[in-house]
């Protein structure tokens, strides 16, 4: 016990902790000032950046002891203990500068230092002082807007009126606690008596392994209360998002299938489990031969990872349309390429966490998560219960992008809680982290691309191998995505897309922000310049010439009948493009080692499930006191749903939004709205909202014996209703309540209409698709082949923009990822499983973005909005290529274009 | 278990006369080293030697003490021979991390990529090693030995830096793969002292990242001595002057781009040490 005594936030403390225990912990676990936030315990992200004395610091390397005496702020105390804390939230809350929110208390502390040093710092000094807090969410603009805007003017946010909800540039509702501090992450809100969790995993790709004697290791450790094995399972050791594909265990039996698997967990108490010494775990690996890629996985001579995978292909997809052999015969030019790209890593600042309790013959996991309702099915399967049994709480969700949609750290607190009956915890280490949870889906792709000589594309060819790693996972929704995204937004009238992912002993491939998609564009896109330049066309028009429309076709035979506005995209990009070309050309003359270029690049992507059921189901309730309950079950993980479904709720019941009371997700409160993914929760979600809103408006009119056009208020307890200048009130405590104890009700589900493809991949897969179009402009190092992205100009058609503030930030935060993924993001299992080897892009490598929203409307969508969460990052990789090649001539076939990447492909040009 | 912080040198040392405890002074690298680990049983912590803090003439050359910042040393008013030390310390990770690193933590963690390393060898400095027995001095260069390995014994502690006088003009160059908070690929300091008449009098030059210990480039410093007024350096480094380079492939860039880009940098170091623009 070290009794170190400092002042924390202006208030005396004492801490009882170990002397050596990071300032981070006991901030948080012993102060419970939890707005410090844990992202790596390694100084590499920023979150647990505190004042001490004034001074920055990440508090998860400084000694509790090192504080003695010392005045330590964290973002509680930022508004009292700082000069521009306040103003700085208010700012953060009103420029959507916090979107997940993880990184705002980090960000806000080192704000504050800076506007206390500086009254009116450049964007470039803001970027200095900020650049040792990463964000994954917003792509930095916002948040240097924010601090711009608090050193020029206050801002004010005004509550849109009845009807004018939708379209407006409001804060995002649940924004508050985000930049007090006071948001409960998965880690947060752990009950002070909890048990805590930790897995023992695998070291190696594959391994044999035995246990030792673990009743003398509990013996020798009476802190460790359990360890848990497959033995353990009430229910089913299986689990995975696609129910018939599920074969992931929870524990490994026999043999290991990737490194970082979990084959046992232990069970304790929180002193101990954190910082337990994996090596004294009992248990004998025995490594055996890996299949680290589909070359090594698709040798006959491999051996099976899942004996039911024949060749080790988890699945295969396909799209055909028209004869593509018989089009290139007679193109007038054609060209061929192959691509491949890396794993790519969620890292959202926010590792996985969660706790569990025991309530009865009930679990309630409270967790970080994209999907509460795949995990209460999940956990439930595990536990051998009923679903109803399961309650899933999300938690606060520090950043998702995919890999939350997988279960993680839910069946080990399920479990240990449900087998304990004392709550359980578990929160991931960043390199726990990095090894175990899913990745974007390394591709090897080749492809042929044939135009006429007037420009008028005829065929494209696309192979794909997804390297799927060791479970299914979204494998198969990877694989079905593709070859009906490998078009991209043009009418091709012979097509043969094929795919297939294969498994081998790598971390398991899921979803991310696209779905494979982002990855296929990367081929697809630089194609299309590749076929312009032989052409002799300009890459834009060429596009423009080829682009979807309402009526033509896409490969799957759709026709979209509205709302097709990539070639809106393409053409708002028309000036900036001959700018940037222009501009380039000319820097170009210059005799330096820098060169500039500009590039473009397209896309489509579709909203919801590929020709498969995903329905949402919202809520609405008038309650007794006038207002509204809005049952939101769409789980927001920064994208801003709380936001958006509210704001559409609003103007379909036709009351202000400043009525609407949140019923946050809940599997217990609120009805299934499906998984936060597939860019679908505005459009399914917001869809559902829409006519729940509408369908009690109906009833509210009903009650108050009105027409369609009449209006409604509510005011002081009163429904009141309006027509031709009757005023007619309802004294609201007086009515009869249903169930919910609502006086008036309304529930509705919207499930797209899809219809199946066939054995070509004919058919329906989506009932809308986003479009979008990017524009990048980069500079190359010759020398030493480094690229910095001077500019983005970002043209995304979303059908209606419900909250531009949101769609700002969506397109903003989706570019800078673009950015990591073309650039310097690539994880090589087994290596640099942290956050200072595996590079995303700070503060300083995200350049201006210009947003350009465009409005198509589907009038599918509410209000015709359609997705924007994914759309937003497939572009930018493949424009920022193509720029490289406009500037240097050199065609990056191997994302990412790391700096020795582009000097080989430089030097490979120079020499003939 | 224990963690003790002594308010003097010889108290230090004395605590470590035992030789099982770790050192801990800005903790940027032993946090990081135990992530999810058991941290250190027996720590002894540097913090609060006050002696070991700073930067004071010695002669007339300059000390560092071993547990200054890294933001103390970027805001120290130094002669221009320390711009590439100043230099780097704002690029060692972040300000977070530039506020709690130390220069003795950086020279005795020994990374490869050590930003410090290469502008103290372009300094000549050499390091000042205390234990209970007494002081002795080594030159930088046959201090850090190897990856990761130091002639710093269990018992000693790196108490300063000292750098002999120096009257040239230096600067550093660092490569990473993105704009902050990055581990270098390669990267160079160089120290130039100009002759009256303006061509360089003398080079001292240094490449970090590019081999397992960050090295000096003997032969380039004695082709560049003397180099007339109006040349830059960069147009004198070649091929030949890093192929003793013994660089590796790993997540950061492969081998033969770090002894590619090293002549780049290299080179940029240079001319900025010389006086000549950015190209």
């Amino acid at each position: 016990m070290s009794g170190v005594s400092f002042r924390l936030n202006g208030r005396n403390v004492i801490s009882a902790s170990p002397a050596v225990t990071r300032l981070s912990n006991v901030l948080r676990d012993e102060f419970r000032a939890t707005g410090t936030k844990s992202g790596c315990d390694a100084g590499d992200c920023g979150a647990c950046t505190v004042q001490i004395d004034g001074e920055l610091a990440c508090a998860c390397l400084v000694p509790v002891a090192e504080a003695e005496g010392r005045s330590v702020v964290t973002v509680e105390g930022l508004a009292s203990n700082t000069s521009t804390g306040q103003a700085l939230q208010d700012s953060f809350l009103a420029q959507g500068a916090a979107q997940c929110g993880i990184c705002t208390p980090g960000m806000l502390v080192a704000a504050a230092y800076l506007l206390d040093h500086e009254t009116a710092p450049s964007r470039a000094r803001i970027a200095d002082a900020l650049s040792g807090v990463l964000c994954r969410c917003t792509g930095y603009s916002k948040i240097v807007d924010a601090i711009v805007g608090v050193a020029s003017a206050p801002c004010n946010v005004a509550t849109p009126k009845a009807g004018k909800a939708v379209g407006a540039r409001i804060a995002r509702l649940d924004g508050h606690p985000k930049v007090s501090g006071r948001e409960a992450y998965g880690a947060d809100a752990i009950p002070p008596d909890a048990l805590f969790v930790r897995a023992i995993r695998s070291p190696y790709h594959r391994a044999g392994f035995s246990f030792g004697d673990l009743d003398a290791f509990m013996a020798a450790n009476p802190s460790i209360i359990r360890v848990l094995t497959a033995a353990d399972i009430p229910g089913r050791n299986i689990f995975g998002v696609i129910p018939p594909f599920a074969d992931q265990p929870v524990f490994a039996t026999g043999e290991t299938r990737f490194r970082g698997e979990a084959v046992a967990a232990i069970v304790g108490e929180r002193s101990v489990i954190p910082d337990f010494d994996e090596g004294s775990f009992p248990i004998v690996w025995t490594e055996r031969p890996a299949v680290l890629t589909p070359e090594q996985a698709e040798d006959p001579s491999a051996a099976l990872i899942h004996e039911n995978r024949p060749g080790n292909i988890l699945v295969r997809g396909r799209v055909i349309r028209g004869d593509t052999d018989t089009a290139i015969a007679a193109a007038a030019a054609m060209v061929e390429g192959e691509f491949s790209t890396g794993f790519v890593e969620h890292a959202y600042i926010e590792p996985e966490a969660g706790w569990a309790r025991r309530v009865k013959d009930r679990i309630e996991v409270t967790v970080s998560t994209q999907s509460p309702y795949l995990d209460r099915d999940d956990v439930a399967a595990i536990l051998g219960i009923e679903p109803d049994a399961v309650r899933i709480i999300p938690s606060g969700c520090g950043g998702g992008f995919g890999s939350k949609l997988d279960l993680s750290v839910q069946p080990f607190v399920a479990l240990a809680a449900w087998l304990l009956g004392r709550p359980a915890a578990m929160v991931y280490t960043r390199p726990e982290s990095i090894a175990s949870t899913t990745k974007r889906h390394p591709a090897r792709m080749r492809s042929r691309m044939a135009a006429d000589a007037d420009g008028r594309l005829l065929a494209m060819e696309f192979d794909g191998t997804f390297n799927t790693g060791a479970y299914a996972s979204w494998g198969p929704t990877v694989a079905n995505r593709v070859p009906v995204h490998a078009s991209g937004p043009y009418v091709v009238p012979n097509y043969r897309a094929e795919s297939r992912a294969v498994l081998t002993n790598c971390v398991p491939a899921g979803a991310f922000r696209g779905f494979g998609v982002p990855q296929t564009v990367i081929a697809q896109e630089q194609m299309l310049d590749m076929l312009a330049l032989k052409l002799g066309l300009d890459p834009l028009d060429f596009r423009i010439a080829n682009a979807l429309t309402d009526t033509t076709p896409t490969v799957t035979g759709q026709v979209m009948g509205d709302g097709v506005g990539i070639r809106t995209c393409f053409e708002a990009l028309v000036s900036h493009w001959q700018r940037a070309r222009r501009e380039a050309v000319a820097f170009n003359q210059g005799q330096g080692r820098k060169r500039r270029g500009a590039g473009v690049a397209g896309m489509f992507y579709g909203c919801g499930n590929t020709s498969l059921p995903n329905p949402s189901t919202i809520r609405i309730g008038l309650k007794p006191d006038g207002r509204i309950a809005l049952h939101q079950g769409a789980v927001d993980i920064g994208q801003g749903s709380n936001t958006v479904i509210a704001q559409i709720a609003a103007d379909a019941l036709g009351l202000p939004l400043a009525c609407f009371d949140l019923v946050a997700p809940d599997t217990d409160l609120t009805p299934d709205c499906g998984k936060t993914s597939a860019s679908r929760q505005t459009f399914v979600t917001g869809k559902a909202a829409e006519l729940a809103g509408r369908a009690l408006r109906r009833a509210m009119l009903r009650l108050g014996n009105a027409g369609d056009d009449a209006k409604l208020d509510i005011a002081d307890g009163r429904l009141i209703v309006i027509e031709d200048a009757v005023v007619r009130a309802l004294i609201l405590e007086r009515q009869t309540r249903d169930a919910h104890g609502y006086v008036l009700c309304a529930e509705e589900s919207f499930d797209p209409p899809t219809a199946p493809l066939d054995a070509d991949g004919q058919g329906i897969p989506y009932a809308v698709y986003g479009y979008g179009a990017h524009l990048a402009e980069v500079e190359v190092d010759l020398d030493l082949g480094t690229v910095k992205v001077l500019k983005i100009t970002a043209a995304h058609d979303v059908g209606r923009a419900i909250n531009p503030v949101l769609v700002e930030g969506q397109i903003e935060g989706g570019v800078a990822q673009g950015i990591g993924m073309a650039l310097m993001e690539e994880f090589t299992p087994g290596r640099g499983e942290n956050l200072h080897d595996y590079l995303i892009p700070t503060i300083g490598d995200v350049p201006p973005i210009e947003s350009i929203l465009i409005e198509c409307a589907s009038a599918v969508g509410p209000f015709g909005a359609k997705g924007i969460g994914e759309q937003a990052l497939i572009p930018t990789a493949p424009a920022i290529l193509n720029a490289i090649h406009h500037a240097t001539g050199a065609r990056i076939t191997r994302t990412p274009a790391t700096p020795d990447r582009v000097r080989a492909a430089i030097t490979a040009m120079e020499r003939p | 278990m224990s963690f003790a912080q002594p308010r003097s040198l010889e108290e230090a040392v004395s605590l470590l006369s035992g030789g099982a405890a770790t050192l801990l002074a800005g903790g940027t690298d032993l946090y990081p080293a135990h992530v999810g680990k058991p941290l250190p049983r027996h720590v002894v912590s540097l913090g609060r030697v006050t002696e070991l803090r700073g930067i004071s003439r010695q002669g007339a050359g300059f000390r560092l003490g071993g547990a200054t910042t890294w933001s103390e040393i970027a805001a120290a008013s130094l002669p221009p021979a320390f711009d590439a030390l100043r230099q780097a310390a704002r690029e060692v990770g972040s300000i977070q991390i530039q506020n709690r690193g130390t220069i003795a933590g950086n020279l005795c963690n020994a990374s490869p990529a050590a930003d410090g390393v290469p502008p103290l060898l372009a300094l000549d400095a050499a390091v000042e090693l205390a234990s209970a027995n007494g002081t002795r001095q080594l030159p930088l260069s046959e201090f850090i030995t190897g990856y990761r390995r130091t002639a710093r014994q269990p018992d000693e502690i790196l108490s300063a830096v000292i750098v002999p006088p120096s009257a040239g003009r230096s600067a550093f160059v660092k490569l990473g793969a993105r704009r902050y908070l990055v581990i270098s690929i390669v990267m160079a300091a160089a120290c130039v002292e100009m002759a009256p008449d303006g061509s360089i009098g003398s080079v001292r030059v240094a490449i970090g990242a590019a081999s397992p210990v960050a090295q000096r480039l003997p032969q380039l410093e004695r082709e560049l001595a003397g180099l007339a007024a109006g040349i830059r350096p960069s147009s004198r480094v070649a091929t030949r002057h890093v192929e003793s380079l013994r660089p590796i492939d790993d997540v950061r860039a492969e081998a033969w781009y770090r002894r590619d880009a090293a002549i780049h940098v290299l080179g940029a170091a240079l001319d900025r040490a010389a006086g000549f623009e950015s190209s």
